[in-house]
């Protein structure tokens, strides 16, 4: 019995990947998928770039449970991809298991960790979330006409407390008296895909007085859009550009330039060069999204502020606390 | 806490509640006649799926409704054939179905709608409106009542109060007609209803469709209510409502109580983080986690006594 499966597992992998050239780049993506319309989208659009300027191609992979990671990681790197680039936190423990039993392949994980000196073939990619969130944080807070504001997080876990934080304190900032509400979905991954929940959500900080909403939450953020719209009231939406989803209704996104970090590693092929790698405002790693679509909710003088607070957070003068650095935040209770 | 964030918290409830109260009847009307349904979850799923993507290709949300009835329809289909007809095992049908659900719905809206497992957002005359019942604005400003009517009886989508009209109307059918007399028997115990001449396989279909039909309401709701499909945006909806059934001991009176409850559990964990009692605070993790040890609780025996349907799980085989 045993046999036979290996030898149909095996028989399978071979046909998954029979005829791969060696050395392709490949993407594993988060269990949002693929076309979340944000955080995985973004690394998909990354890798994309990628292959339309350099005629490259890659293979990409979406898991759709959590015990597919470690699985999915051994057969792209036992099939010959190199680099192999993984996007969400939960890949941080697959990938230290995973790594030393394939020293010649680079790993890349963004928003995981894993200890360098430990693993020497694989670089973690870091955000300054708490940046971004902060400059979409001062919008919402001068935006709003009620002082009261709204976050809405996905899977409460650190990562989002971190998106969080740094809105809370960036509200605070436009406005010292602005209330902050903040409320997470739920504690199991779920919580990444429950619009109705999300929409009732928003319904509910609504009725306490936000009238602007950033919502940090994966397939679930789409509902809160939907329910800001339906409401007459503000969004903000997060990693990918989310501004053209309800035009005139979302007010801004907070940028997370996965595409940018997927892109670099490809380009870097299996010459990447690997350790811990963070990417915040002074390197264009976090921001704030302007288009066509959310030009008439963005005042000049919002513009400017916010500018100024980016300059002097690029130049150190002003630091956005991380919450994940000692797990408490200044300016929100979680 | 003043009185309109009590109003705006039973407001949202029913709203919370709504689908797992459907889906708690849909499961009753099986499990009553004998055959257990853990599918709940992927009928509700591909209801939803169905109900928002006719609804974004006809602009009509009746349209939608129709496909995701029929949708559920099918799955409640096969899996009556499955337990029923070659007397499969039913928990394993079920979980069949739920995988089956949650990777047809994906599959079927990426390669319609390429936007990667959603739909396109339901606009206008694809989403069901809020109906504002009568005198709803004359008598806001009566004190206590007018809010109670206007802001919580009234302004809802239409299946919130056929959810709600369907209770009485299960009850009804259930211990006063002739049919729901023969079903809660082939529950119970089916060679009694052979004897009498009475076709069980015939009762256990009627069910089971009854079922199909139930669930394909939970999914069209939550459809509209998203105002699009997501993968896997049920979660776990139907299993919280097989909670409820449990916890309502298979009855459609208290399977209201249970799943407003649990609603309300829902709508507490929303409005109010975590809660501080002055003592101590209670986090929200256990809040959301109340309807389960709840169902645990009861299921242990502590508060009176959950007894499923006798014959439940087991095909009815006529001679061995």
């Amino acid at each position: 019995m045993t046999l036979t499966k290996h030898l149909l597992g095996a028989a399978a992998t071979l046909a998954l990947f029979a005829g791969a050239a060696t050395a392709d780049p490949a993407l594993i993506y988060d269990l949002g998928g693929k076309f979340d319309k944000s955080f995985n989208e973004a690394a998909f659009n990354g890798a994309t770039k990628w292959a339309t300027e350099t005629g490259g191609t890659f293979k990409d992979l979406e898991i759709t449970a959590e015990a597919q990671r470690e699985q999915a990681l051994r057969q792209l790197a036992g099939a010959g991809f190199n680099p192999v680039v993984t996007t969400g936190f939960g890949m941080s423990d697959p990938i230290a298991a995973v790594a030393p039993d394939f020293p010649d392949t680079k790993f890349v994980t963004i928003d995981g960790y894993v200890d360098p000196a430990a693993h020497p073939n694989v670089l973690s990619i870091g955000f300054a979330e708490h940046e971004g969130s902060y400059l979409v944080g001062m919008m919402a807070g001068m935006k709003s006409t009620t002082g009261t504001v709204g976050f809405i997080g996905g899977m409460d876990i650190p990562l989002i407390r971190k998106f969080g934080c740094g809105y809370a304190q960036g509200v605070v900032a436009a406005k010292a008296d602005a209330k902050v509400i903040l409320n997470m979905t739920g504690t199991d991954p779920s919580a990444w895909n429950n619009p109705t929940k999300g929409a009732e959500i928003a319904q509910a900080q609504k009725s306490q007085g936000a009238d602007v909403i950033f919502a940090a939450a994966g397939g679930t953020g789409m509902g809160v859009l939907q329910s800001a719209k339906d409401q007459g009231i503000l969004s903000i939406g997060v990693d990918s550009n989310q501004n053209h989803l309800f035009p005139g209704s979302v007010l801004t996104s907070m940028l997370k330039r996965v595409d940018v970090a997927v892109y670099d590693a490809m380009k870097a092929g299996p010459d990447l060069e690997t350790g811990v790698k963070g990417l915040n405002l002074a390197s264009d790693g976090v921001g704030y999204a302007m288009d066509e679509n959310n030009a008439d909710l963005v005042t000049p003088e919002m513009i400017a502020a916010v500018d100024a607070a980016a300059a002097k957070i690029k130049s150190g003068e002003l630091v956005v606390h991380d919450y994940m650095s000692d797990n408490t935040c200044p300016a929100a209770q979680f | 806490m003043d009185f309109a964030t009590i109003i705006q918290m039973l407001d949202s409830t029913v709203r919370l509640a709504t689908p797992l109260l459907l889906a708690c009847l849909a499961g009753l009307f099986s499990e009553r006649a004998g055959i257990f349904d853990i599918g709940l979850e992927g009928k509700m799923l591909i209801a939803a799926f169905a109900s928002a993507a006719f609804a974004v290709f006809s602009g009509s949300v009746w349209v939608g409704l129709l496909a995701g009835i029929a949708a559920s329809l099918m799955l409640s289909f096969i899996h009556g054939m499955a337990s029923i007809t070659f007397r499969g095992n039913q928990l394993i049908s079920g979980v069949a179905l739920n995988f089956l659900a949650s990777g047809l719905t994906v599959l079927l809206s990426q390669s319609w709608f390429g936007l990667g497992g959603r739909t396109p957002s339901l606009e206008g005359a694809a989403r069901f409106s809020e109906i504002t019942l009568p005198f709803a604005d004359a008598v806001r400003g009566v004190p206590v009542l007018g809010p109670i009517y206007a802001d919580l009886i009234s302004g809802h989508t239409i299946l919130v109060y056929v959810a709600l009209a369907l209770v009485p109307a299960s009850a009804w059918l259930l211990y006063s007609t002739r049919f729901g007399l023969r079903l809660r028997a082939v529950g119970e115990n089916p060679a009694a209803v052979d004897t009498a001449g009475v076709s069980v396989v015939a009762i256990r279909y009627a069910a089971v469709l009854i079922c199909g039909v139930l669930c394909g309401l939970a999914g069209a709701y939550l459809a509209s209510l998203a105002a699009q499909f997501g993968r896997e945006m049920t979660a776990g909806r139907g299993y919280i409502a097989l909670a409820a059934l449990i916890f309502a001991k298979w009855r459609p009176w208290y399977a209201l109580t249970a799943c407003l409850l649990f609603g309300f559990l829902d709508a507490v964990a929303i409005r109010f983080q975590n809660i501080d009692l002055g003592v101590f605070v209670i986090p929200v993790q256990f809040t959301q986690a109340l309807p389960y040890i709840l169902t645990v609780v009861i299921l242990a025996g502590f508060v009176g006594k959950a007894i499923p349907p006798r014959a439940g799980g087991e095909p009815y085989v006529k001679e061995r």
